[in-house]
């Protein structure tokens, strides 16, 4: 509580940017990678508390959005199966597949399950043992160490009807990708701290040493933002390309170690096809081969599958920082949170679908202006 | 969806070979293993991520990270309902 009321009250806020403001001398581009952080820029208006020539881009961190479409049709194609019970997270429900999404397979008679913990399809599994339990295994790092235990587990309890559908990606190899791209405009990151939490930031040093670029690991409260930005912008003046720590209340260097020896055990690296940006090398994670008995791509052999990306969608060059939702023709028209054309509408976490939840598609005739006309917008 | 939510572990028990503890977000309380924060007490207060608790956070820390994710609708996840041992058939 305390926290927000001091954004809201603006003090800490005002003084920070104050801080960015004066550490400042010239523009700078900053992306934040993390979905979650860019909810809450866009919510709270952080970006445009900002001082002039301090762009805010947003970065490919949201799961939901860079699962490929073929792994989407290939999860409805198994959730169709009258022999499966399927299991995702929420968010993947309704993002819309080459027909349909698993909302109306559901709907059509598919058993399809939203679960909060991958733990859960253990206990589903036992209850259902003429039933095969796929589990739509996505995530960055963050969410790899629960993953990893549903096939830990799976194998240990002898589990024979329980598979997982992996499409696991990490972040410092997109990094990587956005920061060798030719049309690349990026300077500094916000690193994801809760993805840091699993994993550490050991793996972010190499990457800012090889490319001179600052990356400081960051927290996705409003404070947390702009401390986060100061930081990148002291750095970028001085001429440094560091990794800092913006978020050492939570996290230290070395990450989780008994979460990343788990994740050794089970899954291994290797190429990843994100959506819209395409197959990036040893960018995820796939299961090792003593897991593999455990991988639903390989118990379910779906074939057939031949997808095709609107040809208008940006949605690549806005994972990449290269464009904005508003330099898309189809933003807030064709191609909205109802009716989502490509990767970044299809989530709340998404760069597009979080401008347009927060009323960025609106034209500046459109607005009403309530209240004193203060144009600030703290609080969304 | 990379988002760990703070709560208070208020029981700690084995289950399966792994350490469950169950957690209080707010007024909602849920199961989380324990495993890759085996050192966790009862009255202490954990990050979890789709019930895997991946840090350990003091009380401070965890009432404003819960106030944060609640004013970007991020603890959507809470409401799912609980699959139990019993109730694994349920659809």
């Amino acid at each position: 509580m305390k926290y927000l009321d001091e954004y809201r009250d603006g003090d800490i806020a005002a003084r920070l940017v104050e801080r960015i403001r004066r550490a400042q001398t010239r523009a700078w581009v900053i992306m934040e990678v993390c979905g979650g952080q860019t909810h809450s820029i866009v919510k709270n208006g952080i970006d445009h508390l900002l001082p002039k020539g301090i762009e805010l881009v947003h970065g490919p961190g949201c799961p939901v959005c860079v699962t490929p479409l073929e792994m989407i049709d290939k999860a409805h194609a198994i959730a169709r199966r009258p022999e499966t019970i399927f299991c995702s997270f929420g968010d993947m429900l309704r993002v819309p597949g080459s027909d349909g999404d698993l909302f109306s397979i559901r709907s059509a008679g598919g058993d399809v399950r939203v679960v909060y913990s991958p733990l859960d399809c253990l206990k589903i599994a036992k209850a259902n043992p003429e039933k095969q339990v796929v589990f739509f295994a996505i995530g960055f790092e963050t969410t790899a160490p629960a993953n990893a235990m549903l096939a830990w587990q799976a194998r240990e309890m002898g589990l024979g009807n329980v598979s997982l559908l992996v499409s696991h990606v990490l972040v410092p190899p997109a990094i990587e990708a956005v920061l060798s791209s030719p049309q690349n405009r990026v300077q500094g990151f916000l690193g994801p701290g809760h993805v840091c939490a699993v994993v550490g930031y050991t793996d972010y040093e190499p990457l800012a040493a090889r490319f001179h670029v600052p990356i400081v690991v960051t927290g996705f409260e409003p404070l947390d933002i702009l401390e986060g930005v100061l930081m990148v912008v002291e750095q970028l003046e001085q001429g440094r390309g560091e990794v800092e720590n913006q978020y050492s209340r939570v996290l230290a260097r070395g990450g989780n170690r008994p979460a990343q020896e788990l994740i050794a055990k089970v899954f291994e690296v290797s190429d990843r096809k994100w959506r819209g940006v395409g197959t990036i090398p040893q960018s995820g994670f796939q299961l090792r081969e003593e897991f593999r008995e455990f991988d639903a791509e390989r118990r379910f052999q779906v074939t057939g599958i031949d997808t095709q990306e609107p040809e208008v969608c940006i949605a690549g060059q806005i994972l990449q920082g290269i464009k904005k939702p508003h330099d898309c023709p189809a933003f807030g028209t064709l191609c909205t949170p109802q009716h989502p054309l490509g990767a970044t509408m299809v989530s709340a976490e998404g760069a597009c679908a979080a401008y347009y939840a927060y009323g960025r598609h609106l034209k500046e005739s459109d607005l009403v202006t309530v209240g004193d006309g203060s144009k600030t917008s703290l609080s969304g | 969806m990379c988002l760990a939510i703070p709560g208070k572990v208020v029981e700690i028990r084995a289950q399966d070979g792994m350490r469950m503890a169950r957690v209080q977000f707010g007024g909602v309380t849920r199961e989380a293993c324990l495993d890759y924060v085996p050192e966790t007490q009862v009255g202490e207060y954990v990050l979890v991520h789709v019930g895997f608790a991946i840090s350990r956070v003091d009380e401070d820390e965890a009432r404003r990270t819960y106030e944060a994710l609640a004013e970007i609708d991020a603890l959507g996840e809470l409401e799912i309902p609980e699959v139990t041992e019993g109730s694994g058939g349920a659809r």
